[in-house]
């Protein structure tokens, strides 16, 4: 069971209410197809993804943020066992999408970053370790079923 | 994934914008490094204060961007440009090298504060293309 303080429950509740979804989802993962260009390879079907200018603008790109974002939302919801809020997604990552788990990790860090360039000094030492906490629980519990 | 014309481009331009500030971002990264990976604290058993904004602190994060400053002027050849300092992290510092990426996380964290505008993707792919040379070329001469 993960431990959290009030301080961090109320700095993850904080920061995901001010979020919009839509930009800060997209933002993201435009920003990891960027950085990381070998996570293309899940997207074959996105289209055109041959340069940051295409990534950047492609509406496929940034319907799937807004999903990832919303996928996040549950685990926002339940802080208390994201293990078990997780399991379908993890099944899900691994038996269907064949989806390296090192990947959750290159999301979650352009995340900490969108969050990070939209908070600017609110983004403090502590509210970032918060968050990465958070993220990493995240990453773990969707490659929990993996097998 | 080594350094293209453009990475090299994209670095000293971007260098060029946020040199002025280099002191505050290597203060507040190192802040950052120590309260979020607290594995790092390590290293400064030394220190009486590891607070943000404490001397010691400000007074290394000034240390270590001064060795950032340096690598952007040597980016054509770190490994060479940067020899001796690899010397001294691998023989006095023994600073383990997983922590160079450790330190450059945060350093792309506080630019991604301080420079929201600027932090393009792309600025972004070449900032930690960069980075994770420069800390290639500092382990050189761990063994």
């Amino acid at each position: 069971m993960v431990e959290w303080t009030e301080f961090e429950r109320s700095t993850i509740a904080d920061i995901f209410s001010k979020l919009n979804y839509d930009v800060a989802g997209s933002n993201a993962l435009a920003r990891c197809l960027v950085v990381y260009p070998w996570t293309q390879r899940y997207f074959g079907k996105f289209g055109n993804l041959y340069n940051a200018a295409a990534i950047m603008g492609n509406p496929m790109v940034a319907a799937h943020g807004t999903v990832v974002l919303h996928g996040l939302d549950k685990a926002v919801k339940n802080m208390d066992d994201i293990k078990a809020t997780y399991a379908e997604l993890s099944v899900l990552h691994s038996e269907k999408l064949h989806v390296d788990p090192d990947n959750f990790k290159l999301l979650a860090d352009c995340l900490t970053i969108v969050v990070a360039s939209q908070m600017g000094s609110a983004f403090t030492p502590q509210v970032q370790a918060a968050l990465q906490k958070f993220l990493a629980v995240v990453v773990s519990s969707l490659g929990r079923q993996y097998h | 994934m080594s350094l293209s014309a453009k990475d090299k481009a994209t670095v000293r331009a971007f260098w060029e914008k946020i040199a002025g500030k280099a002191d505050d971002i290597g203060s507040d990264a190192l802040a950052r490094m120590l309260t979020v990976y607290p594995q790092t604290k390590t290293y400064f058993s030394h220190w009486k204060d590891l607070s943000s904004g404490s001397a010691p602190v400000r007074k290394h994060g000034k240390v270590v961007m001064d060795g950032v400053a340096d690598a952007v002027s040597k980016i054509d050849d770190l490994k060479s440009g940067l020899l001796s300092l690899s010397e001294l992290h691998a023989f006095q510092l023994r600073v383990d090298p997983a922590n160079f990426k450790i330190l450059s996380h945060c350093l792309l964290v506080v630019l991604a504060t301080q420079f929201p505008g600027d932090f393009t993707p792309e600025v972004h792919i070449s900032m930690d293309k960069f980075l994770a040379a420069l800390s290639l070329a500092l382990a050189e001469k761990y063994r």
